[in-house]
């Protein structure tokens, strides 16, 4: 039993079934997106302008992974091109790049994460806030109040939590390392996605992107390793295969080239 | 379905023009988010104007939309239409209260 | 073409009722061809009978609620026990506790409308007739069709195992609406943001794979508007679940990163649990949340009409030999009725403070849209003129269906505009609306199209006199539950009372020594009884169909036809029941799909791929 169109065009609709069909789930992924960033938006104008954090995010490494994801969106172009003109070693290369800028993109992005987990905003009981980097691996509020003392570095002490929100054009923390002690803690956060909305949403909506990167990662690896069999036996097919994908792939990028902006730079 | 070497290198090159581009965008667009100007709102424009071109950029020449079949667009037609509208509603429902209290 | 046109026309000759089974199957093992089957017609009934089996579920959590309403504290007879032993002291001495209460209701919605309904339209309906009414050999991708059943059917386990972890399953209504649903210390909650993650999954997968379907596979010669109208139903339907639940899975995915991580975007500032302000960062927007629900949900209502109207319409056209009336009003109507359904959600918000702009907006969309559906019931009503009916039990559910349908759809109109709403929001009047629409609505076509299909998929007929015993107790009991609700809710008894409204009764105000006037009186307080009975009426009058059903499968009469009720559309066209593959011969089609009782022509139906005389 055989699936009309599955490698030919229907004469009447113009594509093949998989191209349809990848553009059907593209178009559910445009509402998903969409309904994540109308959140975004609702929240950002909910919160009072003073208070909506900006420059909390490292723009180089930002930067870095769009031309990343770029790099690899034209790898996948270049590696279906290569299938059309039958260069299969070609394919193996070019494809063979995108898996590594993804795993590139996830690394980056996955140590900016952890980043923000190391990051900790500290309210004193003399009500000053100090905000940096925690120089041991992990604590907790309670540890910290066994072990008596937490060391940070990269610190900024502010008076007001108002002034941590717009970091654009504020001076780098201070270089040393500051101890404070357990008894002088009255509230000690990280900056998880509980800190505020912005990380909220900032989690919400890289942590869904990056498994986008992982599951499109997934499949190019398929169709880069064991899916390729099938250029040996249907190569048309095969090269729709890829074709699909890289659609999917480039509306991945184009997700992020949204969301770079939105998060890091505005 | 086959084309010829020559077709192959024009694409290649069509293609690292496109990736140009699409760097030329980003760097624009982190140079606009930077630029010292009065109102800090045309930042945040011309960032997102900036983002749209390179958006643009992929969906256009790498996605292939400019190519496309008539019912591909019909069909992203619809979906554009209702993500505006689902941000255009939810907005003005936000901003849209009452002002003073009704009784 | 010209040598096998003749084969695939009514009685096929050499008829037996089981060969198309054997026919294509290479052995291919039990699992392959029962669990892991890629074939739509085996998804199809997979589908059918999960939904169904969760259709019972759903029905039972709500005849316990139901007993709790008219009979608050007091043990529920023959399940309290039973309750108590599954599910602990939420339900010691088999009283049904106000948190078991809630855990029921948010469920009975949740099961109802995204286990049972949407599953048995879409998954069991879609899958197995869809193909077969275009001519296809099978869905565009069968692989994903069976994991958008498997996704289904892992959502469905998440949903039903969080009755039995501490602290019971969701409990803020199937509508979830936070801040309630985020600080109920219960993890159902979670559960049910992970099953819906699953669930949704599965449907734009599988909403997916039918578009893909109707648009590439359609047989040669059927052209859009030869489509039978249910497929069309399909089609809208696949595009409203395409582009609406995305957003709901956005939203879900946030308020599992507020449950799980412990964010705030649904939370707003200075909230306060127990009297105590919660220890949570706040700002967010507890709104946003009802904006991206309702922008499925309402949507959703028509996921849940439209291949409902899609089945009648086949079962009528079929049975009153005459060609659907207003063919292409119905084709338009729905096609309206699809694009509107995307804004008009914030109906259900007429509530929330909103402003006059944006509520003149809503409720403007709203009353348009109720145009094309009334159309629609036009439509279907004028096809019945003149015609010589055949009342058959599908017919019967068919033609109970229309003023069930109008009821329902009728009494929304008032709920449309926000002055009438705002008395109306949240009361009883709301849940009559909306069940008569779904429950005598939806649920009669599903019930039509069982009775319809089963001899095609079975090769059996099911008893007709057990049917319509079914059919007329399923009348009088559904109208029994649902009337009286519109009567509740305008005197002002809420939804979602675990008490059935007694701390707001004229007589609990009386003994209480409480002033207040508008206390729910004695004889609307007594139509809790009535709704109990009905309902235990309603649970009893399912047993002939269920007996039936399962008695036919085995031991119905054998069909003596591969199209038993002399139909025009594809599906009737094929082997009973259809192989792996389902056309002998891949058909091609020459006409519209309703040409019963042609003027001139022998018999009184022309199936769709028999080409014109002329031609031949
Ligand atoms: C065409 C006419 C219709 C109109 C004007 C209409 C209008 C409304 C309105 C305004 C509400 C909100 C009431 C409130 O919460 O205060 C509502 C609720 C509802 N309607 Fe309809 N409706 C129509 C048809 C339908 C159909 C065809 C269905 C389903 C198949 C449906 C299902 C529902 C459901 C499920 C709810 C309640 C949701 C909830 O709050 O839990 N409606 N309707
Ligand atoms: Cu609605």
């Amino acid at each position: 039993m055989e699936i009309p169109y599955t490698v030919e065009a229907r004469p009447d609709t113009g594509v093949y079934n998989a191209k349809l069909g990848v553009w059907l789930f593209l178009a559910s992924e445009v509402m998903l997106f969409g309904g994540l960033f109308s959140a975004y938006v609702l929240l950002r104008v909910g919160t009072p302008p003073e208070l909506w954090p900006h420059g909390w995010l490292n723009v180089k490494l930002g930067t870095l992974n769009t031309v990343l994801l770029a790099s690899s969106a034209i790898t996948t172009l270049l590696a279906w091109a290569a299938l059309k003109v039958k260069k299969f070693n070609h394919y193996r290369i070019y494809h063979g790049l995108t898996l590594l800028l993804a795993v590139a993109f996830l690394v980056i992005k996955s140590t900016e994460y952890n980043d923000k987990f190391h990051h900790y905003e500290i309210v004193q009981t003399d009500g000053k806030i100090a905000d940096g980097h925690l120089v041991e691996k992990s604590a907790d509020f309670d540890l910290v109040k066994k072990t008596g003392e937490v060391t940070l570095h990269h610190v900024r002490v502010v008076e007001k939590t108002e002034e941590l929100a717009d970091l654009r054009h504020a001076k780098p923390p201070g270089e040393g390392e500051v101890k404070i002690a357990a008894a002088n803690i009255k509230k000690m956060q990280n900056y998880g996605p509980y800190h505020n909305n912005y990380l909220g949403i900032y989690f919400t909506l890289t942590i869904l992107h990056a498994l986008h990167i992982l599951g499109g990662a997934i499949v190019i690896a398929f169709l880069w390793g064991p899916g390729s069999k099938m250029w040996k036996t249907e190569p048309e097919r095969f090269t729709n295969r890829v074709e699909v994908s890289g659609l999917f792939w480039h509306f991945v990028d184009l997700v992020w080239i949204f969301l770079f902006p939105v998060l890091y730079l505005t | 379905m086959t084309e010829s070497t020559e077709d192959f290198k024009n694409h290649t090159r069509r293609t690292l023009f496109i990736f140009a581009s699409v760097l030329c965008g980003t760097f624009l667009m982190v140079g606009a988010s930077f630029a010292p100007l009065r109102n800090p709102h045309m930042n945040l424009v011309l960032v997102l104007v900036a983002a749209c071109c390179n958006a643009f950029i992929v969906a256009g020449f790498l996605m292939h939309l400019f190519s496309e079949r008539k019912m591909i667009y019909t069909m992203l037609g619809f979906t554009a239409f209702f993500t505006v509208m689902l941000f255009a509603l939810t907005w003005i429902a936000e901003h849209d209260v009452p002002q003073v209290l009704v009784r | 073409m010209v040598t096998k046109m003749q084969s695939t026309t009514h009685a096929t000759p050499h008829f037996q009722a089981d060969h198309g089974h054997g026919a294509h199957h290479h052995d291919e093992g039990f699992w392959r061809t029962y669990v892991f089957s890629i074939d739509h017609k085996v998804i199809g009934i997979q589908y059918g009978i999960t939904a169904l089996a969760f259709l019972l579920f759903g029905f039972s959590l709500m005849l316990m609620m139901r007993w709790q309403i008219a009979h608050p504290g007091i043990s529920i007879p023959l399940a309290g026990p039973l309750l108590e032993k599954l599910l602990g002291s939420v339900a010691a001495k088999g009283v049904m506790s106000p948190d078991l209460y809630n855990s029921f209701g948010a469920m009975h919605g949740t099961i109802m409308v995204f286990l049972a309904v949407v599953p048995l339209l879409s998954g069991m309906y879609g899958n197995y007739l869809v193909p077969l009414q275009i001519g296809a050999n099978d869905m565009a991708f069968p692989r994903l069709n069976m994991m958008s059943y498997q996704f289904y059917f892992i959502g469905g386990i998440v949903m039903f195992a969080s009755f039995f972890i501490p602290g019971g399953a969701a409990q803020a209504g199937w509508t979830s609406y936070p801040p309630l649903s985020e600080v109920i210390p219960t993890d159902g909650q979670t559960y049910w943001l992970i099953g819906m993650v699953f669930l949704i999954t599965s449907s734009l997968l599988g909403s997916a794979n039918i578009i893909a379907t109707i648009v590439q596979l359609r047989a040669p010669g059927l052209t859009w508007m030869r489509l039978p109208f249910f497929v069309w139903s399909q089609f809208v339907a696949s595009f409203l679940l395409l582009l609406a639940f995305p957003p709901l899975e956005a939203a879900g995915v946030m308020q599992l990163m507020d449950k799980v991580t412990g964010s705030s975007m649904f939370l707003p500032t200075g909230l306060s649990v127990g009297g105590k302000i919660a220890n949570v960062a706040g700002g967010g927007n507890p709104l946003l949340w009802q904006h991206l629900f309702w922008f499925l949900a309402h949507p959703e209502v028509y996921v849940l009409i439209l291949p409902a109207l899609g089945i009648v319409a086949e079962v009528i056209a079929n049975n009153t030999r005459k060609p659907l009336w207003g063919y292409k009003s119905l084709v338009y109507g729905s096609l309206g009725l699809g694009f509107m359904s995307f804004i008009v959600w914030a109906h259900h918000m007429y509530l929330t403070g909103m402003g006059t702009t944006i509520a003149t907006f809503f409720q403007t969309t709203t009353m348009i849209i109720s145009i094309p559906s009334v159309i629609i019931l036009t439509c279907l009503l004028m096809s019945l003129w003149g015609g010589s009916i055949r009342f058959n039990t599908p017919m019967l559910f068919a033609l109970a269906f229309l003023p069930m349908f109008g009821i329902g759809g009728l009494t929304g109109l008032p709920l449309g505009f926000s002055a009438s709403d705002l008395h109306l929001h949240d009361t009883y009047y709301v849940i009559a609306h909306f069940h008569y629409v779904v429950a005598p609505g939806t649920i009669f076509a599903i019930f039509a199209g069982i009775y319809f299909w089963f001899p095609k998929a079975s090769g059996r007929m099911m008893n007709e006199f057990w049917g319509r015993v079914h059919f007329w107790l399923s009348f009088i009991f559904m109208n029994l539950i649902f009337m009286p609700m519109f009567a509740q809710g305008l005197a002002g008894m809420s939804r979602r009372m675990s008490d059935g409204g007694v701390n707001y009764s004229a007589s609990y105000f009386q003994a209480n020594g409480i002033v207040a006037a508008g206390g729910l009186s004695n004889n609307i307080m007594y139509l809790n009884n009535t709704i109990l009975w009905a309902a235990v009426g309603l649970g009893l009058a399912q047993i002939p169909f269920i007996i039936n059903f399962f008695y036919s499968i085995f031991k119905g009469p054998r069909v003596t036809s591969d199209n038993p009720w002399q139909a025009t559309t594809l599906e009737w066209q094929t082997p009973t029941p259809p192989g792996h593959g389902n056309f002998l011969t891949p058909p091609s089609v020459y006409r519209g799909p309703y040409e019963y009782s042609v003027p001139g022509h022998p018999v009184d139906f022309i199936a769709q791929d028999q080409p014109d005389k002329a031609k031949a």
